[in-house]
């Protein structure tokens, strides 16, 4: 608690202000720690613009999404009319309907590049933990929130994209059947199932989606950010306590990120006024015919950003199933013959491994796609545990390390094309290596980020002045 | 992209299932004359008097044919059959169920057709381009009609009076070692109101009625996006500026 603080009576009118709301609310505080005195390396490249900008996306679709709220109905049968209705008659409607399903894909553009650059400079890394630990589950919700909000507009694609989804959860033995009406309040989707999507859509997820976004800028503010280099900048600090390679967040960053914005804003923008459907990518053209229960599309892709999970979903086949139960055994003979564990232990292995295999065998390939659809995002939540280099940073890392990176970064974007195409053989064996690589990728990095010669990490940050 | 080919003869398909695996030929190209009132206007006449008896556009209002420069009393005296509301939209006394009886199907609404139809093969208007002009005699279906573009259709030939019959002329033609039949031409068995040229005018002005119908704010979207690409553009270089002045301390 902190000393009330009396000021001399002739000060001038702005600071007597400022010393009253700071006796009751720390007002100067919040500023010094979070911006004018929020210490981050001068280092900063390019992949560092994506955090402030998804933060950006996060208020344009909250402000425009509440803007759309007025005119929404959320109702199977006024639902598609009341778009049309935004689009055409709501003066300027059509602008804030498109930025927010342009701001729908540019969410996932801006969190993909994030999450990436988390990825290869190592930010997840101690003492990071709990800032990727709370950005995973951002998202978590984030698909959550981008999934129901999908079925709103109630035209073909939301319909079917929906039914298929809540389907998959009824794959799951014994519950699934339950899980899946508790989930659409109907035998199919439906009028109760586009009103809880709706409710859950602007209030529920975008609630957790904010508590969480603050848990992240606050971890994030108690470690300090990481930097390309990988090096802690509090190693390093002159008299006053401040890092060496630190600057103050405000100016240095609000100013360069106002760059950032603008060059964002200049792309999401271009698309917006010239290209809102943009090929089919942003507006599926099936989604301007209204929903039908009766007329199921031959094709029901997901949206874009939801293709590399669907296509490992889609990679599932009864088939595969030999591979992973050959996998689980492979897995659980290295650790029986191989790994330094006690006795009890390598029995507590071979155990799981009969059982793992006994389930495998027992249940339907359908319910393994669900679960690796699911384990394709929750291997993530690990992600701090399973990278166990020397060195945080990719640009320290040997050579070889840095192609397993790009081919995982090729991989994800073929698993998102194979995910819009239709089912083809050729499109199945390249899923299901494609997961294979996913999944390898993670569960065999505690393996192989330790091989390999790092590279001399610096004492202090590589900056040249701009 | 293949994924919206086969989407768009999905969509193509769900009135009558039976040619879900029947291709059509290629699309033609739409002319753009977004910016041509006079062909906006002559589309709409065309829409109002052909199209709009089976097919509805449900979202869109009559009085909103002021943006294409027609006057409210010019909508009212020659455009409003349906209803004499002039803010109402144009939906149509024709049901579900007898558009099931009488077509086979429920014709669709046509409001947003334009954009719906896109697809890999081009957009929507190029598609209902292709389609109103690859029409030909069929005495084989019920309606006496069937179409290229969409094989097996449940639409007669609405326009014939103003196109007259056409048979489609086929060719072999050599590809990757198989034979395929390729369209050559068109042969006229009777003739029109209009010639073949005046026709496929009049079919582009009604597409691309269609296609502004779809989306009326697209014109001034594109000229508000030009004004804010400049704006952006020129605060750019002062967010540029700005930053490269406060960063010069930092060494």
């Amino acid at each position: 608690m902190a000393e009330f603080k009396e000021i001399a009576a002739d000060a001038p009118m702005s600071e007597k202000a400022l010393t009253w709301i700071d006796n009751r609310f720390p007002l100067s505080k919040l500023y010094k720690e979070h911006l004018s005195e929020y210490y981050a390396p001068k280092n900063f490249n390019f992949f560092y613009f994506f955090g402030a900008l998804s933060l950006l996306v996060l208020v344009i679709q909250i402000v425009t999404g509440i803007f759309l709220t007025m005119h929404y109905k959320p109702d199977a049968a006024l639902a598609f009319a009341s778009v049309e209705y935004i689009m055409r008659d709501v003066p300027y409607g059509w602008l804030i309907r498109y930025m927010h399903s342009t701001g729908a894909s540019a969410f996932f553009v801006v969190v993909y590049l994030h999450m990436f650059r988390g990825l290869i400079y190592g930010s997840f890394r101690k003492p990071r933990e709990l800032v990727w630990l709370f950005g995973c589950a951002i998202f978590l919700a984030l698909m959550g929130e981008a999934f129901m909000g999908y079925l709103l507009p109630w035209g073909q694609m939301s319909y079917w994209g929906a039914q298929v989804i809540v389907n998959l959860f009824s794959a799951i033995p014994l519950i699934g059947p339950d899980l899946a009406l508790l989930i659409r309040g109907d035998y199919v989707v439906g009028d109760a199932t586009l009103n809880r999507f709706f409710a859950f859509h602007v209030i529920a997820v975008p609630l957790v989606l904010l508590g969480l976004v603050v848990a992240h800028i606050i971890a994030l503010h108690e470690v300090g950010s990481n930097n390309p280099d990988g090096v802690e900048i509090k190693a390093h600090k002159d008299e006053q306590g401040r890092p060496l390679d630190g600057i103050p967040f405000h100016p240095y960053y609000t100013v360069h990120d106002i760059v950032g914005v603008t060059g964002f804003l200049l792309v999401f923008c271009a698309i917006v006024f010239f290209a809102p459907e943009l090929g089919g990518y942003f507006l599926e053209y099936n989604n301007f015919i209204p929903a039908d229960p009766l007329k199921t599309p031959a094709h029901i892709a997901p949206v874009w950003y939801f293709t590399p999970y669907y296509s490992m979903l889609r990679a599932i086949t009864p088939e595969m199933m030999y591979a992973l139960i050959f996998c689980v055994l492979a897995a659980a003979y290295l650790g029986a013959t191989r790994a330094n564990i006690s006795n009890t232990l390598k029995a507590v292995v071979i155990g799981s491994a009969v059982v793992g295999v006994a389930l495998l065998w027992a249940i339907e390939a359908k319910f393994w796609g669900v679960v690796v659809m699911g384990g394709a995002v929750v291997i993530l939540f690990f992600l701090p545990w399973l990278d166990r280099c020397e060195v945080k940073s990719i640009r320290f890392r040997p050579d070889w390390h840095v192609y397993l990176y790009a081919i995982f970064v090729v991989n994800f974007f073929i698993l998102g094309y194979l995910g819009i195409q239709p089912p083809s053989a050729v499109g199945e064996r390249l899923s299901q290596l494609g997961t294979f690589y996913y999944f390898g990728f993670f569960l065999l990095m505690p393996w192989w980020s330790t091989l390999g010669q790092t590279k001399p990490v610096p004492d202090r940050v590589n900056f040249v002045a701009h | 992209m293949k994924k919206f080919l086969i989407a768009v003869s999905v969509v193509l398909g769900m009135a009558l299932p039976a040619f879900a695996s029947t291709d059509s030929i290629p699309w033609d190209k739409a002319p753009n004359k977004l910016n041509d009132l006079s062909a906006l206007q002559n589309g709409a006449k065309i829409f109002v008097n052909y199209c709009l008896n089976c097919h509805a556009a449900a979202y869109m209002r009559f009085n909103r044919l002021k943006d294409i420069g027609l006057t409210e009393k010019q909508i009212k005296d020659n455009l409003l059959f349906t209803t004499d509301k002039v803010g109402d939209t144009m939906k149509i006394s024709m049901d579900a169920k007898q558009g099931k009886d009488w077509f086979g199907g429920n014709p669709p609404d046509l409001t947003l057709i334009a954009r719906s139809r896109s697809g890999s093969g081009g957009t929507g208007a190029d598609y209902i381009y292709t389609y109103l002009r690859t029409y030909y005699r069929d005495d084989s279906k019920a309606t006496g009609w069937n179409n290229l573009a969409y094989p097996n259709v449940g639409m007669p030939h609405v326009l014939w009076e103003l196109q007259g019959q056409r048979r489609p002329v086929f060719e072999d033609v050599e590809q990757h070692g198989h034979t395929t039949q390729a369209l050559k031409g068109w042969e006229q068995v009777s003739p029109g109101k209009m010639t073949p040229r005046e026709y496929d005018e009049a079919m582009g002005d009604l597409v691309n009625y269609l296609q502004w119908m779809a989306e009326p704010n697209q014109n001034s979207r594109v000229q508000i996006g030009v004004w804010v690409m400049l704006f952006l553009l020129i605060f750019m270089v002062i967010a540029w500026r700005l930053n490269a002045s406060y960063w010069k301390d930092i060494r």
